[in-house]
C-alpha cells in the first residue's frame, strides 16, 4: 500500500507541471503583455503613470525576458504561496483572494458529501425496488436533474424565492459577516446559507450517481452468489449489505475523480448566479477585465483541487480493492 | 410406431411384412411433386427479412422498441429541420424592435369573442407605467380584435442571410402585434428569438461533436491500435485535460479569444474550444474497444493478408464499434449545448447579433428584471427539453447499438 501511495504521488508531479504549463499558456494567450495594456488603460483615463510602479511590475514578472523564464518565475512564486499580482485590483493576488479559496473548498466538499448522503440510500432503494412506482418517479427526477444545468436551476430558484417568498437566497453569509474575521457566529451563518448552493450544485451529480449506483447494484443482484446466500437463509438486509453493495461501491468511490471537476465547474457558474463569495465570480470578473494572473491562479487552484481529489479517490479505491493496489504499478 | 418397435420382440418382424403385397401400390399417399430438400427451412418473406436483416436493420428493430427514445429522436429531428426554415417559422425577424412594446407580456390566443367564433386572434395592448415599482403593465383591450394571418407576408428578412423575402407561417394582423412569449428590453419578440436561437444552439452541438469525434477517433485509434508509448502519451494527455474543471477552462479560453474578431469567427472559435476539450471521453471509448478488438481472429487475418493499419482500422475494426461510438457521441452533444449556453449566459460566449439560447438567457442575469418580467426565463425550457431528448435518444441508441446482446 505504501509503495502504491508513493507511486501515485510521483505520477502527480508531471501532471501538475503539465497543468501549470497549460495555465501559463492561457495567461499568455491574450495579445500584448499586461503592462502595455495597463499603461494604455491608465493613459486613456487621463491618469498619470507612475514609472516607478511600472518598473517594479516589470521586474516582478520579468516581462522583458523570454516566456520560459517568466513561466519559471510564476511557478517559483506559486510554490512559495505567492500567486502573482492582480492588475485590476493593484494588489497581490493573495490579498485579493482572501477567504475565497477556503469558501470554494467548503462549498465543494459539502456538495460532495451531500451527493453521497443523498445518492446512497436512494440508489439502493431504487435498485432493490426496481420497476416500482417510486423507482420510476426517482428515475424521472434523476433524468430531470441531469438535464437541468445547475445555473439555470439556480436562476429559477432565485426567481421562485423572490416572487413567492420575497426573499433573496443569494450569498453565503449574513451581510454583517462579510470581511469580518472568522468566528463561531460567522461559521454558523455560512452553514445556514450553504444548503441552497449545495443543493443546486449537487443536483446533477446526485442524479448521475443514483443512476450509476442503481445500475451497478442491479448487475450484482442478479448474480448467483446472491441467490446462494438467499437460499442458505441469510437475512435479506445482510445479503444486500455484505456482498452486492460492497461490489457496487467500487465505482462509487472512483466517481470522486469525475465528480470533483464536475462540482467545481458547476460551482464556478452557480456562484456567479447566486453571487457567492467564492472563486467563481472573481474568475469571471478577472477574465472580463483580462486580469490574467488572477484568472490563472484561480484556474490553477481549481485544477489542483481536482488533482488532489482524484488522488484521494485513488487511495480510497486502493484501500477498498486489493486488485488495484497490487496491480497498480504493473505494466500491461 | 416407435411404441410398437419397443414392445415387439425382434423376432416378430416378419409377421408385419405379411400385411402388404409386394406387387400392389402402397396404400398411402405419395406426392408426385419434385422433392425440395430445403423445404423445412423455407421461410415466409417476413421471416426471411427478419432473419437476414443487416446489423443496422437489427439496430433499428431494437431501437424502435424503446418508445421514449423514438419520441425523443422525432422531437430532435423536427427541431433540426426547423432550423432550416427558422425565418419562415418565426413571426418576426430576429432584430425587429417594437419600441412601443418594451417588456410586453405574452399575448394569449383566443378563438371566440362574445360568443362569436372568430378564429385565432389576440387582443391589442393597452399600456401604462406602474409608477410604484416602475413596471410596464400591458392589459388586453377588448375592443381591439387582431386576427392572426397565416401563410402571409410580414416582417421582411433575408432567408439564410442571402435572399430577401417576407413570407411567414403566421403573422400579426396589419398594424397589430403577436407576442406569444412576450418581448425583451428592446421590444423584440421572444418567440422569434427563441426560434432563431435554436439554429445556433443546435448547430454548435453538431459542429462541436464532429470536431471531437474526429479527434477522439484519431487519437484513440492510434493509442488503441499501436499501444506502446503512443498509448501512454495519449492516456497522460487525456488525464491532464480531464483534470481541468471544464467550465472554468472554457471560460478562460473563450475570454482569450481576440476582442476584435467578428461574431461569426467567435462562433467558430467557441465551437472549436468546446470540441477540443470534449474528445477525451470518445478517445477512451475508441481505445478500449480497439484494444479488445485487435486481438480478434479477423483482425489478425487482415494483417496477415497484408492490409495496412489504416485499412485494418477503417475497414475491419471501425465498423464493429461505430454504433457504440455514435451512441456515446449523441450522449456528449448535450454537454456542448449546455457549455455554450453557460458561456453565453455569462457573456463570454457568442456575441450578438449571433443569437443562441444562452445569449437570450444573458438578459435574464439580473434577477430584479426577471422578477418583473418572468418570460425572460423562457429560453430555459427549450434548453432542458433538448438536453432531455438527447439523453433519452442516446440511451435508446446505446441499448440498440449491440443488437446481438
Amino acid at each position: 500500500m505504501f509503495g502504491y501511495v508513493i507511486r501515485r504521488l510521483l505520477v502527480m508531479i508531471p501532471t501538475l507541471i503539465a497543468i501549470s504549463i497549460i495555465v501559463f499558456g492561457i495567461i499568455q494567450l491574450p495579445p500584448g503583455d499586461y503592462l502595455s495594456t495597463y499603461v494604455a488603460e491608465l493613459q486613456s483615463q487621463g491618469e498619470a503613470v507612475d514609472p516607478q510602479k511600472i518598473q517594479f511590475l516589470r521586474e516582478l514578472y520579468g516581462f522583458d525576458r523570454p516566456a520560459w523564464e517568466q513561466y519559471l518565475y510564476w511557478v517559483a512564486g506559486l510554490l512559495q504561496g505567492n500567486m502573482g499580482y492582480s492588475f485590476a485590483y493593484n494588489l497581490p493576488v493573495n490579498d485579493v483572494v482572501g477567504d475565497r479559496l477556503v469558501l470554494t473548498f467548503i462549498v465543494s466538499i459539502s456538495t460532495i458529501i451531500f451527493t453521497w448522503v443523498l445518492a446512497f440510500p436512494i440508489g439502493i432503494y431504487s435498485a432493490t425496488h426496481q420497476y416500482s412506482w417510486t423507482d420510476y418517479g426517482l428515475t424521472l427526477l434523476g433524468f430531470l436533474g441531469l438535464a437541468t444545468p445547475s445555473f439555470l436551476l439556480a436562476l429559477v430558484l432565485l426567481y421562485g424565492a423572490n416572487t413567492l417568498f420575497g426573499i433573496s437566497i443569494g450569498g453565503l453569509m449574513d451581510e454583517r459577516f462579510i470581511g469580518q474575521p472568522w468566528s463561531l457566529a460567522k461559521v454558523g451563518s455560512v452553514l445556514s446559507h450553504l444548503w441552497i448552493p449545495v443543493i443546486v450544485i449537487g443536483a446533477s451529480g446526485t442524479a448521475g450517481m443514483i443512476r450509476r449506483l442503481r445500475a451497478n447494484l442491479l448487475d450484482e443482484l442478479q448474480k448467483q452468489y446472491v441467490t446462494t446466500a438467499r437460499a442458505k437463509g441469510l437475512k435479506p438486509f445482510k445479503v444486500l449489505m455484505k456482498y452486492p453493495l460492497r461490489m457496487s461501491l467500487n465505482p462509487f468511490i472512483a466517481d470522486i475523480g469525475t465528480l470533483l471537476p464536475h462540482v467545481i465547474s458547476g460551482a464556478a457558474i452557480v456562484s456567479v448566479v447566486l453571487s457567492l463569495p467564492t472563486t467563481g465570480p472573481m474568475l469571471l470578473e478577472a477574465l472580463r477585465s483580462q486580469d490574467m494572473y488572477l484568472a490563472g491562479s484561480f484556474l490553477m487552484f481549481m485544477a489542483l483541487l481536482t488533482v488532489i481529489g482524484v488522488f484521494l479517490s485513488d487511495l480510497a479505491l486502493a484501500a477498498l480493492d486489493p486488485r488495484i493496489r497490487l496491480d497498480g504499478g504493473r505494466q500491461r | 410406431m416407435t411404441q410398437d418397435l419397443i414392445t415387439e420382440p425382434p423376432g416378430s418382424q416378419p409377421a408385419g411384412k405379411a400385411v402388404s403385397q409386394p406387387t400392389e401400390p402402397l396404400p398411402h399417399f405419395v406426392s408426385t411433386e419434385p422433392f425440395d430438400p430445403n423445404a423445412s427451412e423455407v421461410m415466409s418473406a417476413a421471416q426471411e427479412a427478419y432473419f437476414r436483416a443487416s446489423q443496422w436493420r437489427m439496430m433499428w428493430y431494437r431501437f424502435r422498441r424503446h418508445r421514449v427514445a423514438v419520441i425523443a429522436g422525432g422531437f430532435l429531428l423536427v427541431l433540426y429541420l426547423s432550423t432550416l426554415v427558422s425565418e419562415v417559422l418565426a413571426p418576426y425577424e430576429l432584430h425587429t424592435r417594437n419600441t412601443d412594446f418594451i417588456y410586453a407580456r405574452p399575448q394569449a390566443i383566443h378563438l371566440v369573442e362574445n360568443g362569436r367564433f372568430v378564429g385565432p386572434f389576440v387582443y391589442g395592448f393597452d399600456f401604462h407605467l406602474d409608477m410604484r415599482n416602475l413596471r410596464r403593465v400591458y392589459s388586453d383591450n377588448p375592443n381591439q380584435v387582431q386576427k392572426l394571418r397565416f401563410f402571409c407576408l410580414g416582417d421582411p428578412y433575408r432567408f439564410w442571410g442571402l435572399i430577401p423575402a417576407s413570407f411567414h407561417l403566421v403573422c400579426p394582423a396589419e398594424g397589430g402585434t403577436l407576442f406569444l412569449l412576450g418581448t425583451d428590453r428592446l421590444g423584440r419578440d421572444m418567440l422569434s428569438r427563441i426560434v432563431y436561437g435554436t439554429r445556433i444552439s443546435l448547430t454548435i452541438g453538431l459542429i462541436g461533436i464532429s470536431i471531437s469525434f474526429l479527434l477522439g477517433i484519431t487519437i484513440g485509434g492510434l493509442a488503441g491500435y499501436y499501444g506502446g508509448w503512443i498509448d501512454v502519451a495519449s492516456q497522460r494527455l487525456i488525464e491532464i485535460v480531464r483534470c481541468f474543471p471544464e467550465i472554468p477552462l472554457w471560460m478562460a479560453l473563450s475570454a482569450a479569444l481576440p476582442v476584435n474578431w467578428s461574431p461569426m469567427l467567435i462562433y467558430f472559435g467557441i465551437t472549436l474550444i468546446l470540441g477540443m476539450l470534449e474528445w477525451t471521453g470518445l478517445a477512451r471509448a475508441v481505445r478500449s474497444k480497439l484494444l479488445a478488438l485487435r486481438e480478434e481472429d479477423f483482425c489478425t487475418a487482415a494483417v496477415l493478408m497484408g492490409a495496412r493499419p489504416s485499412r485494418v482500422i477503417g475497414r475491419h475494426l471501425l465498423p464493429s464499434f461505430l454504433s457504440h461510438l455514435i451512441a456515446s457521441a449523441t450522449l456528449a452533444i448535450p454537454s456542448m449545448i449546455l457549455g455554450e449556453t453557460a458561456l453565453s449566459f455569462l457573456g463570454l460566449g457568442l456575441r450578438p447579433p449571433i443569437t443562441s439560447w444562452g445569449v437570450l438567457l444573458n438578459e435574464a442575469q439580473n434577477i430584479n428584471v426577471v422578477a418583473l418580467y418572468p418570460w425572460l426565463l423562457l429560453p430555459v425550457i427549450p434548453v432542458i427539453l433538448v438536453v432531455l431528448a438527447f439523453n433519452f435518444f442516446g440511451d435508446g441508441l446505446r441499448d440498440a447499438a449491440d443488437p446481438y446482446h
